[in-house]
């Protein structure tokens, strides 16, 4: 599904990634923790292909495809879905007319047959119930006057409308009450078919005792330093990101 | 992202203008050069009674003590009057009793610029009277008007069949001592339209026109009066493109409304004249008064304009509120790519008491354009609880690109409320980068975003009018971010 090796990109002159590998099987979720400025962020900004990042080396296999010689709009239509940590407000453009151009897209690149009006309004009730978003919202401006618990439920339906291969959450948690929590985590796993694969940034474990992962991996300084299990986010959660620290920068 | 200007320029001549075609079609034409005896020329080709005439000399000398305003935030060469010709007619042979009978050339044109008469006709009741190089060729609808006593038709039209009406009122809301162009447009204006609605009457359609100039070389000088009497309503619609062009265009149109007591006026434009190309060759100048007076109480104007085309553009659509508890309203959206320079805005004059004015406008500027609003909020000492509420927002597409705004509020009565609101903002790479991670190209971000920024505007227009208007939106600022 997703294959990335030794990846390095830097941001102006500032090198982020330094060699990142990791390859994410199909239907596999794979968290990926560590701390601040660790470049949690920076991945998930590389792979959907945002032009601030330079990429300096390495490959990404999506697919089979060299997802680096794509556009960012070609990767979206290919499958990969970023959810954004701060999902930007457009004003003016309503979430449907949005969606609705999205999907056309995405549908006419992956070779299927427009949606008539009505399947389309078909897909959102159903999408929309999954992340329990209230009607009114699919009709108001995109994330604008969103709370921040209704932009990262607003990013869910948008992943489930787009039916993407590849789900990339960017600190989805990030501002979630426990309720918000749920709900979001519950799109996620009802998304979950054996096929689609997830790549999960977070801070916290919270999130992973929701969607419970298939592999935890520690980025620190642009590297995966350490891959687990579930147990390892648990095992973070307890000891802090310290004791890996000290061990990788002591190399 | 990073939008660097070379790159940017490169995109931004990937877009040549859609509408650069020329029609061949002869043209009757008057020979170069402004003098009293192309005046007498043109009134007397056109068959004016005397007094038009005198009246048309008159503003030839107003207008030759008059100089060129400089105050306009726009920089370009002055127009050589002396050779441009002032008058083109399309050689017509005979008067058409219907739209079939029209010059197949004259056909080709319209369709090209999308509008199929047959269509408009059939699918959306819209009766047009469609200017070409000045002389009307072809009025539809008119005896479905004139049943309800509506009076649509070419200003040459009316001047030999309403001759009391225009003579009561063409001159008296731009007046020809108003400015330079008003005055050179009231000595040799050609053609124009013409429109009265009766009293009581709500005109049940769109009544629409279609600008063209056709002609090179040629001054276009538009003069549309628009009368609705007591009670009555209409919606008017104005539409523009041009051909490509080498040499600059003038064109400085004169537009009049009069509304009298209870009466409304919705005038919508779009404008899509010939920028000129990404050098900053070439394109039209857009010189153009026009002025709404809301004669009688209760009476209502709102000018809605879409402002994509022309080099250079120098235009207020404004609002004289004299009737008590008359409202004046001005919603534009301007787009300025390459080179071009927009001076637009709007004056609202407040005289009656109790008299309401909106202003929203929108400006966005991409390419090496410079983009400025400028209006003039005036509340007369007598015009006590008047209100006004502006909003004045620029979007900038790139960093070479200008946006301004010089706002006037003169307030002389103590009971008047004015509001003032202005933003400027740089359309959002991470707005464009959100668009294309949900597969979006950026073309389509950019025009969704622009769209999305312009609605408040774009509502305003009758519903066909603003589906072309997105489009033209879309059209202008193609390849302007990337």
């Amino acid at each position: 599904m997703l294959k990335i090796e030794n990846l390095q990109a830097r941001i102006e002159e500032k090198e982020i990634l330094k060699g990142l590998s990791l390859t994410v099987g199909e239907g596999e979720v794979h968290a990926i923790m560590g701390p601040n400025g660790s470049g949690k962020s920076t991945l998930a900004s590389v792979l959907a292909g945002r032009e601030d990042y330079e990429v300096t080396g390495g490959t990404v296999t999506f697919n089979g495809k060299d997802l680096l010689d794509m556009p960012a709009e070609e990767r979206a239509r290919e499958g990969l879905f970023l959810a954004f940590q701060y999902p930007v407000e457009i004003p003016g453009v309503s979430n449907m007319n949005f969606l609705k151009a999205a999907v056309g897209e995405v549908r006419k690149h992956r070779g299927l047959e427009a949606l008539t009006a009505k399947e389309f309004l078909q897909l959102v009730k159903e999408k929309s119930e999954l992340v329990e978003l209230d009607g009114q919202l699919a009709n108001r401006a995109v994330n604008e006057g969103f709370s921040g618990g209704e932009k990262k439920r607003n990013e869910i339906f948008q992943m489930a409308m787009l039916n993407p291969s590849l789900c990339v959450l960017d600190e989805t948690d990030s501002g979630l009450d426990i309720d918000a929590l749920r709900i979001v985590s519950e799109g996620v796993n009802a998304m979950r078919d054996g096929k689609r694969s997830f790549v999960v940034i977070t801070h916290y474990q919270r999130l992973l005792d929701h969607i419970v992962p298939d592999f935890v991996h520690v980025l620190y300084k642009g590297k995966i330093v350490k891959s687990g299990t579930k147990e390892l986010a648990l095992e973070l959660e307890e000891k802090g990101y310290d004791w890996l620290k000290e061990t990788e920068d002591a190399k | 992202m990073a939008y660097e200007g070379d790159e940017l320029l490169e995109n931004v001549t990937s877009k040549e203008y859609e509408f650069g075609f020329t029609t061949n079609i002869e043209s009757d034409k008057a020979p170069a050069g402004l003098n009293e005896d192309i005046i007498r020329l043109i009134s007397s080709k056109k068959n004016e009674p005397q007094w038009l005439l005198d009246w048309r000399l008159e503003a030839f000398k107003i207008f030759q003590k008059m100089t060129e305003p400089e105050w306009a935030h726009v920089k370009y060469e002055k127009p050589n009057l002396q050779a441009i010709s002032f008058y083109a007619a399309p050689k017509q042979k005979k008067v058409l009793n219907s739209l079939d009978e029209m010059d197949p050339e004259l056909r080709k044109t319209m369709e090209k610029l999308g509008i199929s008469i047959e269509e408009q006709k059939r699918l959306s009741g819209v009766a047009v009277d469609f200017v070409m190089d000045s002389v009307s060729v072809a009025t539809s609808f008119k005896e479905k008007l004139g049943e309800l006593g509506i009076i649509f038709c070419s200003i040459s039209d009316a001047i030999q069949e309403h001759p009391e009406l225009i003579k009561q009122y063409l001159g008296t809301v731009v007046p020809r001592t108003d400015n330079y162009y008003a005055a050179l447009n009231s000595a040799v204006f050609t053609d124009g339209s013409f429109c009265y609605i009766p009293k009581g009457v709500r005109c049940p359609m769109e009544l629409s026109t279609y600008f063209r100039i056709n002609e090179a070389g040629t001054g276009q000088f538009e003069r549309t009066l628009l009368i609705a009497d007591e009670e009555s309503y209409v919606s008017y619609l104005e539409g523009c493109t041009a051909p490509q062009r080498d040499e600059n265009q003038l064109h400085a149109a004169v537009v009049e409304l009069v509304a009298m007591r209870d009466a409304e006026i919705k005038y919508s434009t779009v404008q899509n004249w010939y920028p000129g190309d990404k050098d900053g060759k070439g394109g039209v100048f857009n010189f153009v008064t026009k002025r709404g007076m809301c004669e009688g109480a209760n009476s209502k104007i709102s000018w809605t304009q879409v402002e994509t085309g022309s080099a250079v553009t120098w235009k207020y659509p404004s609002c004289i509120l004299k009737g008590d508890n008359s409202v004046g309203e001005f919603y534009s959206v301007a787009v300025t790519n390459h080179f071009q320079q927009a001076d637009t805005g709007t004056k609202m004059i407040h005289i009656g008491k109790n008299t309401k004015s909106t202003i929203i406008s929108k400006g966005i500027s991409s390419g090496r354009s410079q983009n400025s609003y400028r209006g003039l909020v005036q509340i007369g000492k007598n015009a006590s609880n008047a209100r006004n509420f502006s909003q004045c927002d620029s979007l900038l597409m790139t960093d070479t690109s200008g946006a301004h705004t010089f706002p006037y509020i003169e307030v002389n009565n103590s009971t008047a409320k004015v509001e003032h609101e202005a933003t400027t903002s740089k359309i959002g790479e991470d707005q464009i980068f959100y668009c294309l991670q949900r597969g979006l190209d950026e073309e389509q971000a950019v025009s969704m975003i622009v769209n999305g920024y312009a609605k408040d505007v774009l509502n305003k227009l009758p519903m066909e009018f603003a589906v072309e208007a997105q489009k033209l939106l879309a059209i202008s600022l193609e390849g302007s971010v990337g």
